[in-house]
């Protein structure tokens, strides 16, 4: 039986690859319950790497959106409108499983870009890895989500606020910049917390529908799901799994709580602790 | 199904469909339709009244009844649903077999967990062994039922727990002003006006349980996902119907419906909305008023 | 005096519980996706070896038997649980696997497993190239004791059409179930065969349930003896499949 340390010294860092731990993962009776832990916990690596990437270029993605989607202009709303709806309309499950499609349907060799002097060949075998494929598809889906509720939000901006940014003689990127933005994103952070919470929990399907492991790399799911096969026990490795993500979800809670703290810290403490504190004498 | 379907190796193409697309499986993924749409009608129902039980213990001043409120939402709420369902139906499921066995067959004496084994008396099991398949088939979807109705009824908890902290505090202080219990404050004056601060985040949970039932076949429930996958996957010359790969065009289906489900269900929601608006003091209701003749 | 009505208590108990054994239905788990072992046809019928295999040993043991549809990930948690009470899956009998279940001897000579490969590609991607196989097999298992990068898909179908858009170099698979994509179409070719560890593809049933286990053993002796076993598997797998004497 190998020890904890053994087991966190071989597993840590499995997820990354065969070099960076244990060649092989352990199997059948000899998986112990730190093998289990450690491993799952290496897998969550790739959960972080999907959620903490797809939301920051998601973020931008989505602002540009909201943006054209409350643009006067058809040819801008209209195609941001369909995006949107495409990708909140339909299942990531079956999201994933259409990128990989259309992804493997690529040529393998690369695709040629012929330009004046000399042909580039564009490399497209990567795009069937999860670390792209699955993060393009997770990318697009939060940037839909996101996009929503920020529109929302620019709706809901009070008048006075851009009265007020008339009177100063802000015009353009500055009114942009210094009033809509930070208004925008205050009064969208509650939802956008709860969409980051999905979105996390969404990285989760990358191995489990489409997209294939290699190299027996994978999120925490993927562990879980090999140890709960190899163990034919589901009530150890998935609860591990379990514990994990609550515990990840109320760090996420934590730092974008902190955030909507930082986007409040302007209005009277009144109306700041309003929201979150309220007498109980109904029930 | 048509009578020209007898040899399908000798029709021309039209009719190789027409053959094909009514065949007894394809017939089973078109009821497989009703069978989420059917899940769906029940899962929204039963999660609200979960999470309306899961608000009220929230605001509870009881502290046990908030603390297993608090804990209930929070701990459904940070799982993946994926990960909840892997193993939360399996565990219920021998959980009321656990309870049958100890009603039914108080004087059995082996023990229930045998090694790996988990045996109960043949009276426990649920349902009998001997029960028909359909018997069966319900109790599945029973348990994917409560399966969904408990992850979502967190979600709608959290929701409708924000929505009667929404309503203004003046709107129930008048009520007891005017000598209304606390209880009948709730029920007059604070119900009614918390589903306009409800609805938006309602609406978006209908749309998540929408698409979150393509894991439906994770709970051995055959639905249109599994299917689409079954049917779409290569047909060897063991089949009646050879044919390559065809998963995209199943999948491609299977977007339409999910796309058109959750169109229709915007449409509804947009017109719900604008009836919860009418007499409401928000910007909405101020809308609807000025709009008024 | 006591200790007669405790004796009689306890055949009571025993005649109770063969009663209940008679007239018991006798669930049994399969997948229902793994062609031509379990699959379902057109008219939407759980077919196969295992699927006749079955029916036929229920027969000889006079049992009633049902037949459950269960996904391949959850098969054996499923059987422990006591959802159902045996697994005809096309499972092979492995060390790991019996640590857990126990089986009953096998209905069917552990056959190799193959890799497939598309026609013209060469051997050596055996060591060094890219190797679908499905998820938590045995064959994803020995993919990974080699060189080769292993690339893992969660159901069979995909792992072929990896291979055939090129994600993969080849597949590594039961011969026999690979044998049925090989022979309609002239794409694919074997590349090598390797035996996997096992004692042969066996029923599946839980380690307390003896009983049940000692009536198919026996039930499957009688249709080795009479040569109805080997008939049966010419018929689903053609006339090179190893059979028993």
């Amino acid at each position: 039986m190998r020890t904890c340390a053994e087991s966190f010294q071989g597993l840590i860092l499995r997820s990354m690859g065969r070099q960076h731990g244990d060649a092989l993962l352990p199997r059948g009776m000899e998986i112990t319950f730190c093998d289990q832990v450690f491993l799952i916990g290496s897998g969550l690596i790739w959960n972080l790497y999907f959620a903490v990437l797809a939301l920051a270029f998601g973020f931008f993605l989505a602002t540009g959106l909201a943006l054209a989607k409350a643009s006067p202009r058809a040819w801008l709303r209209k195609p941001a409108g369909g995006f949107i709806f495409l990708f909140r309309g339909s299942p990531l499950f079956i999201q994933f499983f259409f990128a990989y499609e259309a992804l493997s349907l690529l040529p393998r060799t690369g695709v040629d870009i012929p330009l004046l002097v000399t042909t580039i060949t564009l490399e497209t075998q990567w795009l069937t890895r999860a670390w792209a494929g699955a993060l393009i598809v997770l990318f697009f889906n939060t940037a839909a989500y996101s996009a929503e509720i920020f529109h929302g939000a620019l709706k809901a901006i009070p008048r006075g606020d851009l009265e007020a940014a008339d009177a100063y003689g802000l015009t353009g990127l500055a009114r942009f910049r210094r009033v809509i933005w930070p208004t925008m994103l205050r009064l969208a952070w509650p939802s956008y917390t709860n969409e980051a919470i999905f979105l996390f929990h969404a990285t989760a399907l990358v191995y489990f529908s489409a997209f294939p492991a290699w190299q027996q790399m994978g999120d925490a799911l993927y562990y879980a799901r090999y140890f709960a096969d190899q163990t034919f026990n589901p009530f150890v490795a998935y609860p591990i799994a379990a514990a994990y993500f609550v515990l990840l979800t109320l760090v996420l809670i934590g730092v974008f709580g902190y955030i909507n703290r930082r986007l409040n810290r302007h209005l009277p403490r009144a109306a700041r602790a309003r929201i979150r504190f309220r007498p109980q004498y109904i029930r | 199904m048509f009578p020209f379907c007898t040899d399908p190796t000798v029709l021309p193409d039209w009719q190789w469909f027409a053959c094909y697309l009514t065949t007894a499986t394809h017939l089973a993924m078109y009821r497989s339709v009703l069978v989420v749409l059917l899940l769906m009608a029940l899962a929204a129902p039963l999660a609200l009244a979960l999470g309306f039980l899961g608000a009220l213990a929230m605001r509870s001043a009881f502290v046990p009844f908030r603390a297993v409120g608090t804990v209930y939402v929070s701990m459904v709420r940070g799982v993946p649903d994926i990960i909840f369902f892997l193993f939360v139906p399996l565990a219920l499921d021998q959980a009321v077999e656990y309870v049958l066995h100890k009603i039914r067959c108080p004087d059995w004496s082996e023990p229930i967990r045998r090694g790996n084994d988990f045996v109960v008396c043949a009276q426990a099991k649920f349902p009998l062994s001997s029960s028909p398949a359909w018997i069966h088939d319900i109790w599945g979807f029973t348990l994917a039922l409560i399966a969904f109705a408990l992850v979502f009824g967190a979600f709608a908890a959290n929701t409708l727990h924000g929505a009667m902290a929404a309503v203004p505090r003046a709107q129930t202080e008048t009520a007891e002003a005017f000598g209304m219990s606390p209880a009948q404050a709730f029920r007059r004056v604070l119900l009614p006006q918390m589903w306009v601060y409800a609805l938006p985040g309602l609406s978006n949970l209908w749309m998540i349980l929408t698409k979150a039932t393509p894991l439906l076949f994770l709970l051995g429930i055959q639905d249109i996902v599994y299917w689409a996958r079954e049917l779409g996957g290569q047909k060897t010359g063991l089949y009646a119907y050879p044919h390559p790969d065809w998963r995209v065009w199943y999948f491609l289906g299977v977007l339409c419906f999910y796309l058109t489900l959750t169109w229709v269900s915007q449409r509804a929601f947009d017109r719900l909305m604008v009836r919860m608006n009418h007499g409401q003091a928000t910007f909405g209701g101020d809308a609807l008023r000025k709009a008024a003749p | 005096m006591k200790k007669l009505t405790l004796s009689l208590a306890s055949l009571a108990l025993a005649l109770s519980t063969t009663g209940v054994m008679a007239q018991q239905v006798v669930r049994m788990g399969s997948e229902g996706a793994y062609p031509p072992f379990n699959y379902i046809n057109e008219a939407n019928e759980l077919v196969g070896f295992e699927i006749d295999l079955g029916n036929e040993l229920c027969r000889r043991a006079e049992l009633t038997c049902e037949w459950v549809i269960n996904d391949w990930d959850t098969i054996i948690p499923n059987l422990v649980g006591g959802n159902y009470d045996t697994i005809m899956a096309g499972m092979n009998a492995t060390e790991s696997r019996a640590e857990v279940i126990s089986f009953t001897q096998a209905y069917k000579r552990p056959d190799p497993s193959a890799y497939m490969a598309l026609v013209g590609t060469d051997p050596s991607v055996i060591q060094s190239g890219v190797i679908a196989a499905q998820s938590n097999t045995v064959q994803s298992g020995m993919v990974a004791d080699t060189e080769a990068t292993l690339i893992e898909f969660p159901t069979p179908d995909e792992t072929i059409a990896a291979v055939r858009s090129g994600v993969a170099d080849a597949v590594l698979a039961d011969r026999d179930f690979l044998l049925t994509y090989q022979r309609d179409s002239d794409e694919f070719e074997f590349l090598d065969t390797v035996m996997p560890p096992g004692q042969g593809v066996s029923m599946g049933t839980r380690q307390s349930d003896d009983e049940l286990r000692a009536t198919f053993n026996a039930a499957i002796d009688e249709m080795k003896a009479d040569g109805s076993l080997n008939e049966m598997l010419v018929e689903w797998f053609g006339d090179e499949t190893p059979l028993f004497e």
